[in-house]
């Protein structure tokens, strides 16, 4: 089965006053047809940077270094601005954090959603408003019809989401990018978003890659899981191997800070902070907070080997470990 | 005694606007939202009690009438013994370095113009009458309390990260020695790593000089490790409250075991509870008669149109439910 978006070596760039920052520094990923893969990571680490990536949005002062992104079996990164034009948005949807922001605020809701049914379904604007109601009625919004007469300050923040979710999905994209679609929701609305999404995984057929710092969420929805650190992909595992057998230091030190709902834990935060991006470690990168480091770690940039059946760890330590058993 | 009683507190808000004239024209009087619609707990001295629920449900309302940000309807508010409620405005200023409060967006309540050791000094200057010296050796220590060093206290809110500025609310909180601090949603705006260390900061606050928090977070995994007490709030009323432990393990509320349903734990064999409550929060301005919750529970009964009574079901575990 071959990947929906394989992405190898992809780096990325911003010259700042200070320095070039490297916020994505060599990331490998791929995401399987009808699957949602996980994307997660402290701060900073460069979730949202490669996101941006993927759809070719990364605008100066940044620029995408190396590395190809190959979707429908062209390289992204080649592509002209008309040519990605016709895939962003329409192959490749995102949603983002802030729903009302991404509003246009003078539009009824449904119109909002039936313009872009207009658009790539080339429907007339009666059939489109049609279209746009039962889109709403299927992420969940109550009573669709009256609804999308209203505008986005009458919908809550929950149902915003939903609507920028209902819009993501007009095209029928074949991946659909969600940026932390839940944070700032309280917990019962988040629960119903990522149900919302679970569902349309498997109705829609489209993968999705969700971000995320939560693990709880990833837990909930995700079938496999990417974990980023200041930059580098350092391990990639389908979710239950990674909460039962997490291999990379720094997934590890992640699984425990975190205080649970569901059973009582003593919580370590991670040692030390997310090293700065301007003149980061020439090697593995979590050196500075790592209890494993070796000499290697500090001159060499560890890649992701396969550890256990589909699971990529980047780790000397873990190498050399499981080379000694 | 408990160090803080509130009772059967009450806060409206006037609703503004075309749409609450219109309402008044209808109605003959002008609407009103109900954010805290008789409220009532208490805090014993050096432990936390956690307060949960819905967004909107009224929770910083709760906690914003405790410092005065808000004016309550009706209610009592007693700290101590003190009545603050019936307090002039002098005398509340003598009461307020004991009360602290800390906010939700750890950018937003600093003053982008004030270093760090000021920020900190200011609560000092404005509710105690310590002299100079005293003022900066207090802040010295406070800093030191909360992990940031002598290095960080002269440099301004943009120079410090998320977690840093959080650590500066704190301190600022701290300063006064006060008994109680509300802290609302202190952790919400961080990041898991910096999340982690704020709560261990808190805590280790609070054993240290035997503080007691008003904990109010959405996120439920932090209110299991810090509380010992939990009270659950739904559309401006507390619909159950209990030992922390006895919460989790026996939520008996419809609204709890929703609540804890929805949380999503970090395991992907976790048996979920597929108990869902069905619709929207209602608005604050039309409360439904008898249980809030009854148009979206899916265990209401006729009776459930009835007033609610609030019943002890085990030691110190009361429910506001009919069926319970
Ligand atoms: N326009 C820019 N100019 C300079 N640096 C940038 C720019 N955009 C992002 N960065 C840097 O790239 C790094 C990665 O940022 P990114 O937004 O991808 O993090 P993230 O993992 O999404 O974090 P969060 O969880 O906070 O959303 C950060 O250090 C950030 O400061
Ligand atoms: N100054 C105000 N004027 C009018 N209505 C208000 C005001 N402050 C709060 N409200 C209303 O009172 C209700 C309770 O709000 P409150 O901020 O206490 O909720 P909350 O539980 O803290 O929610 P969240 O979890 O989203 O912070 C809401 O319906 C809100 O819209
Ligand atoms: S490669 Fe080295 S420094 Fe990096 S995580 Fe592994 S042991 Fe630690
Ligand atoms: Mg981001
Ligand atoms: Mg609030």
């Amino acid at each position: 089965m071959s990947a929906v978006i394989a992405v190898e070596d992809l780096a990325v760039r911003f010259s700042t006053d200070h320095g070039e920052v490297e916020a994505v520094d060599g990331a490998s990923f791929d995401v399987r047809p009808g699957e949602i893969l996980g994307l997660v990571g402290e701060s900073g680490s460069g979730k949202s940077v490669t996101a941006m990536a993927l759809l070719q949005l990364i605008r100066k002062p940044g620029r995408i270094v190396r590395g190809e992104i190959v979707f429908d079996g062209r390289d992204l990164c080649r592509l002209s601005e008309e040519e990605l034009a016709s895939i962003r948005g329409a192959k490749i949807a995102m949603v983002f954090q802030t729903p009302r922001t991404a509003l246009n605020p003078l539009i009824t809701v449904g119109e909002q959603v039936a313009r872009l049914y207009a658009l790539h379904g080339g429907l007339s604007s009666a059939v489109s408003r049609r279209r746009a109601v039962d889109m709403l009625r299927l992420v969940g919004i109550p009573e669709p019809e009256r609804r999308s007469r209203q505008y986005p300050h009458q919908f809550s923040g929950g149902m915003c989401q939903r609507v920028m979710i209902a819009m993501a999905l007009a095209s029928a994209p074949r991946l659909l990018i969600a940026d932390e679609p839940t944070t700032g929701l309280d917990v019962s609305t988040a629960a119903r978003i990522l149900d919302l999404l679970r569902d349309l995984g498997r109705d829609t057929g489209a993968s999705i890659l969700l971000i995320t710092h939560d693990l709880g969420v990833v837990a909930a929805t995700c079938q496999r899981v990417a974990v980023m650190h200041a930059g580098q992909m350092v391990e990639i595992a389908p979710v239950r191997a990674l909460f039962a057998r997490p291999a990379h230091p720094y997934t590890r030190a992640l699984v425990r800070s975190i205080p649970r709902a569901d059973r009582e834990v003593t919580m370590e935060p991670i040692p030390g902070a997310v090293p700065s991006l301007l003149e980061p470690p020439p090697g593995c990168r979590y050196v500075g907070r790592c209890p494993w480091v070796e000499d290697r770690c500090r001159r060499e940039k560890p890649s992701l080997s396969e550890h256990a059946a589909d699971h990529l760890v980047a780790c000397f330590a873990v190498e050399d470990r499981r080379a000694a058993v | 005694m408990p160090l803080c009683e509130v009772q059967d507190l009450q806060v409206r808000f006037p609703l503004r606007g075309l749409q609450a004239w219109l309402r008044t024209l209808k109605d003959g009087a002008p609407p009103v939202v109900r954010a805290v619609d008789g409220v009532s707990f208490a805090i014993e001295a050096g432990t936390t009690l956690g307060l949960v629920g819905e967004s909107g449900c009224g929770k910083s309302t709760v906690a914003r009438s405790l410092v005065r940000l808000v004016e309550p309807a009706a209610g009592s508010i007693r700290l101590d013994g003190t009545e603050l409620t019936t307090l002039d405005d002098d005398a509340f200023a003598r009461v307020r370095p004991s009360l602290q409060m800390v906010f939700q967006d750890p950018t937003a309540s600093l003053n982008p113009r004030l270093s760090v050791r000021r920020a900190v000094e200011e609560p000092l200057k404005l509710h105690t009458d310590l002299a100079a010296t005293e003022r900066r050796a207090r802040t010295d220590a406070v800093l030191e309390e909360v992990g940031l060093g002598a290095d960080l206290a002269e440099r301004y809110p943009h120079e410090l990260s998320g977690g840093q500025r959080q650590r500066v609310n704190i301190a600022r909180a701290l300063a006064t020695n006060p008994r109680l601090v509300v802290l609302d949603e202190p952790t919400s705006a961080l990041d898991v790593s910096l999340r982690a260390r704020v709560i261990l900061l808190l805590e280790e606050l609070r054993s240290r000089h035997g503080l007691s928090y008003l904990f109010i977070s959405h996120d439920l995994a932090t209110v299991r490790y810090l509380t010992s007490r939990v009270a659950v709030m739904y559309l401006g009323v507390i619909v159950e409250e209990a030992w922390t432990a006895e919460l989790f393990a026996h939520p008996a509320h419809p609204y709890t075991r929703a609540l804890l349903a929805a949380v999503p734990v970090p395991d992907p064999d976790a048996k979920r509870d597929p108990f869902v409550l069905s619709g929207e929060i209602p608005s604050p301005i039309d409360i439904p008669a008898g249980c809030r919750l009854r148009a979206r529970c899916p265990l209401a009964r006729p009776v459930c149109a009835e007033p609610v009574p609030v019943r002890e079901i085990a030691p110190g575990h009361r429910v506001a439910c009919h069926l319970v």
